[in-house]
C-alpha cells in the first residue's frame, strides 16, 4: 500500500505514467466513470479549503466512486480532541482512501504510519501540498509538451510559499530547466533551495523587478502573498502588492508563455489578465482534477 | 619535580571504576547537558562529571565517569551530543572496549522539535525522531515538520 505525502514520492517514471493516464481521462471521461464503482474517498480537512477539497470530491465522483468526511476541525472529533492516530484508524473501517487536510506539519506522515487505507497528503501546514505539484507539472506538460530547456518564472512570495519549493524540487528532476526568482528581498528564496539548485547544476537568477524577466519567460508562476505567514500586520500590507500582473507587462512577453497561478489569487494579477490566452489558471483547476483521479487510480492499483 | 609535573600531581581526578565508562574529551560546557540527556540523574549509580578540565588538544574539556552496568549506556545519545568525544567502557576495572562514536542516522526523544506548527505539539504519544539529513555539516531535520534541530 502506498500514500502521498511529498511530490518526491513519487519517481520521474510514475510521475510521467500518472500524467499519461491523466491524459487519457481528459481525452475520454466516459470511459472511466466506473472504474471506481463502490469506493469511498473520505475527505478529512482539518482547516477548511474549499477548492481543494471538491477537486477531490469530483475526482473520485466522475470516477463513479463515493466520498464521505469533513470539512472543518469543529465539525469533527478533532474538535473533541482526537488525536491524528485514532481518526485515520477509524476511518480505515470505513474508506478506501482518504485525502488530509491539517493545519499541522507533519500530520499526513502521522496519519500514514497508521493507516490501513491509501493516504493523500492535501496539505500539512506549510510543509508540503504534493498534489499542488502534481497538478503544476501535469498543466505545464499537457500546455508546452515537456518540461527540458524551459524558462520559469516564479514570482512573488518565494520563502514561504510551498508550493513553489515543491514545484523547484519536481521540475530539477528534469534537464537545463532555468529558473528566474522574482521577488522582494524580504521574500527571497531561502538559501536551502538556492543550494539545491546549485547542487543539480541547474541556472537561476534572482531578481526584483518582473518587467526584466518578462521576454525570457515560456512559463510564469504567480503566487499571493499569505497574510498567515507574516508576523506584524504593517510587512504585509506592504509586500502583498508588491507585483501585479496587468496587461502592459503581458505585452512583454512570448506568444506562447503561459501563465500559472495555485489560486485564491488576490490582486496580484489583474482581472483584465484572465481574457488574455495565455492565462491558463483556471484550465490549469481543470487538469488538477484529471490528475486527482488518474492518482486515485495508482493509490487503489485500479490499473487505466 | 618541575611546576608543571606538580600541577599534574595535584589535578581534581575521581578514582578509577572498577564497571562502567568513561566519556572523555567532551567539549567545555556540554557535560551537565549530556549527563542529564543520558538520563544519569535518574539512574542509582555514582557518577563524577568533571568541567573545564585542562586537555592538550582542546584547551579545556569536560569528563564524566560513571559507575554502572556495562549494559547500561547509550552510545546514540553520546554520539549525537559530541561526537568527538571517547568513551571507554570498563569492566573488572579494566578498559575492554573503546567503541568509536558516529553522528546516529537518527534519534528519537531526544530531543524535540520547536516548531510550533508541528504535528509533534499536539499529537499525543507521538515520538520526536530526528533524521541525519547532511551528515557533513551535521543537520538533524524533524522527520515530521522538517524543520531543522536548532533553527527554532
Ligand atoms: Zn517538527
Amino acid at each position: 500500500m502506498r500514500h502521498l505525502l511529498t511530490p518526491l514520492d513519487l519517481s520521474v517514471e510514475e510521475l510521467e505514467t500518472l500524467m499519461d493516464n491523466a491524459e487519457k481521462i481528459k481525452a475520454d471521461p466516459e470511459k472511466y466513470a466506473h472504474v471506481c464503482d463502490g469506493k469511498i474517498i473520505a475527505t478529512l480537512f482539518y482547516e477548511p479549503s474549499t477548492r481543494t477539497r471538491l477537486s477531490f470530491e469530483a475526482a473520485m465522483l466522475r470516477l463513479g466512486g463515493k466520498t464521505m468526511g469533513f470539512a472543518t476541525a469543529d465539525s469533527s472529533s478533532a474538535a473533541k480532541g482526537e488525536s491524528v492516530a485514532d481518526t485515520i484508524r477509524i476511518i480505515s473501517c470505513f474508506a478506501d482512501i482518504a485525502a488530509m487536510r491539517h493545519p499541522k506539519e507533519g500530520s499526513a506522515t502521522v496519519a500514514a504510519k497508521h493507516s490501513r487505507i491509501p493516504v493523500i497528503n492535501a496539505g500539512d501546514g506549510g510543509h508540503q501540498h504534493p498534489t499542488q505539484t502534481l497538478t503544476d507539472m501535469m498543466t505545464i506538460r499537457a500546455l508546452k509538451g515537456h518540461f527540458d530547456g524551459m524558462t520559469i518564472g516564479l514570482c512573488g512570495d518565494l520563502k514561504f510559499g510551498r508550493t513553489v519549493h515543491s514545484l523547484i524540487r519536481a521540475l530539477l528532476r528534469y534537464k537545463d530547466v532555468r529558473f528566474i526568482l522574482i521577488s522582494p528581498d524580504e521574500l527571497k528564496l531561502p538559501d536551502y533551495m538556492t543550494d539545491e539548485i546549485k547542487r543539480n547544476g541547474a541556472e537561476y537568477e534572482e531578481i526584483t523587478k518582473l518587467e526584466d524577466a518578462m521576454p525570457r519567460l515560456d512559463i510564469l508562476y504567480m503566487t499571493r502573498v499569505q497574510r498567515e505567514r507574516f508576523f506584524n500586520e504593517e510587512d504585509y500590507v506592504r509586500l502583498k502588492d508588491y507585483y501585479i500582473l496587468d496587461m502592459p507587462k503581458m505585452e512583454l512577453a512570448k506568444e506562447d508563455m503561459i501563465v500559472l497561478h495555485p489560486l485564491p489569487r488576490v490582486n496580484e494579477i489583474a482581472v483584465e489578465v484572465d481574457e488574455d490566452p495565455r492565462a491558463k489558471y483556471f484550465e490549469q483547476v481543470q487538469y488538477g482534477m484529471y490528475i486527482r483521479m488518474a492518482l486515485i487510480c495508482m493509490l487503489l492499483d485500479i490499473s487505466l | 619535580m618541575s611546576g608543571n609535573e606538580n600541577r599534574e600531581k595535584y589535578k581534581l581526578n575521581v578514582g578509577k571504576i572498577y564497571e562502567g565508562f568513561v566519556i572523555d574529551h567532551i567539549h567545555a560546557g556540554r557535560g551537565m547537558k549530556l549527563y542529564k540527556d543520558l538520563g544519569l540523574e535518574k539512574l542509582d549509580c555514582s557518577v563524577a562529571i568533571i568541567t573545564n578540565a585542562s586537555s592538550k588538544k582542546m584547551g579545556k574539556k569536560d569528563i564524566i565517569k560513571v559507575e554502572c552496568p556495562i549494559d547500561r549506556f547509550d552510545l546514540e545519545t553520546i554520539g549525537f551530543m559530541d561526537h568527538t568525544a571517547t568513551v571507554d567502557v570498563i569492566k573488572d576495572g579494566e578498559i575492554i572496549n573503546k567503541p568509536k562514536l558516529s553522528l546516529p542516522k537518527t534519534v528519537k526523544n531526544i530531543i524535540k522539535c520547536k516548531n510550533p506548527r508541528c504535528i509533534t505539539s499536539i499529537e499525543q504519544g507521538l515520538d520526536h525522531i530526528f533524521v541525519l539529513t547532511d551528515p557533513e555539516k551535521e543537520v538533524y531535520r524533524c522527520k515530521y515538520c522538517e524543520t531543522k534541530y536548532g533553527e527554532q
